[in-house]
């Protein structure tokens, strides 16, 4: 079969593009539904706001893996 | 660094930063354990930078605060009252709060070296410190939980919860162990060194790509790209001050919550 169209390279270079798909998606959600809560009652919101940054680590780490993965299987070479 | 970029860039065509970026050459005691590079210097600076600043400010703490020791006092206050109390109450943020002022000052301090003019880069963006910090926080949280409940209900209550089926030990002890036992201080390192890396990396990005923009590629058409490199990074530079202190209050808050979750059996 012929070759018609090809790239080279590693997959790794758009690894953290494609990690940070997920976690923006829960960022999202995470932080708009908290911004609902403050409007509802903003007389918790500092509480809301502790527990949102909590979310918002344990989200994040999910990313940040991504990026870890991709130094560690060669994307930045 | 921007030598090191500079030196890099000599060649022809642009070189982005890599990992390279942060493992710099020996200054002292070169071959030994006890190795000193820029990362370390700049580590230990940040710590004698850190032990001036309280002792100015609260050499003679004064009743009515003035000047430098209402900062010091804001941000002290700060973590007693938004991170100690907050998760933990006031009768056990006066047992931990002295680990975790020092969690929060000493990951801001390194974090700020990221951003500071001759520094310029973090402390905690080699593995080294944030594992340190992870498995202080880890010690520190098994302590209080054995503490509070004693070995054999502390270890039964994180890993079986009251309330599970006996059939399902053998799936949720292992998920259980590892996620409290690995997974928390990995995840604590993981994320404070991840975020000052990238960080890094793209302040070195930024203005190594002015510096080429401008000066290296003696281009007409790339100059007006630096200026826009240039903003980016000033952006990314504000954007950085930010980060050095939410991961300094996440690292302690989590590790706060930790503390408080092992204290308390699980009902």
């Amino acid at each position: 079969m012929e070759i018609l169209a090809a790239i080279e390279g590693n997959i790794a270079t758009v690894g953290y593009g494609l990690a940070t798909l997920g976690p923006g998606i829960g960022l999202g959600i995470l932080i708009g539904k908290t911004v609902e809560g403050m409007a509802r009652q903003p007389e918790i919101a500092g509480q809301l706001r502790t527990t949102m940054i909590l979310g918002i680590a344990f989200v994040e780490v999910l990313g940040l893996l991504g990026l870890i993965a991709g130094i560690l299987f060669g994307g930045m070479g | 660094m921007l030598a090191a970029v500079l030196a890099a860039g000599d060649g022809e065509g642009f070189h982005a930063p890599g990992i390279e970026e942060f493992y710099p050459g020996a200054l002292l005691f070169e071959g030994t354990i006890f190795e000193i590079n820029r990362i370390m210097l700049v580590r230990f600076v940040m710590v004698a930078l850190l032990a001036l600043f309280f002792i100015l400010a609260l050499r003679r703490a004064k009743l009515v605060p003035r000047g430098l020791q209402n900062v010091a006092e804001y941000f002290l206050d700060f973590v007693r009252l938004h991170i100690a109390e907050e998760i933990l109450g006031k009768g056990a943020a006066r047992r931990f709060l002295p680990i975790l002022t020092t969690f929060f000052f000493m990951i801001t301090a390194l974090n700020l070296a990221g951003v500071i003019p001759l520094l310029n880069i973090a402390g905690t963006s080699l593995i080294g410190t944030p594992l340190v910090l992870a498995i202080v926080a880890w010690i520190v949280f098994n302590y209080a939980g054995i503490k509070a409940q004693g070995f054999g209900p502390y270890m039964k209550s994180n890993l079986l919860p009251s309330g599970v089926p006996l059939y399902m030990a053998p799936i949720i002890v292992p998920v259980e162990f590892v996620s409290t036992f690995i997974l928390r201080p990995f995840a604590l390192t993981v994320r404070l060194l991840a975020n000052m890396m990238a960080g890094h990396l793209i302040l070195v990005l930024f203005f190594s790509a002015t510096n080429f923009m401008f000066v290296e590629a003696g281009s007409a058409l790339l100059a007006p790209v630096g200026v826009l490199t240039l903003g980016a990074g000033f952006a990314f530079t504000l954007f950085e001050i930010l980060v050095a202190v939410l991961q300094a209050y996440i690292f302690t808050l989590l590790a706060a919550v930790y503390i408080d979750l092992a204290s308390h059996a699980e009902h």
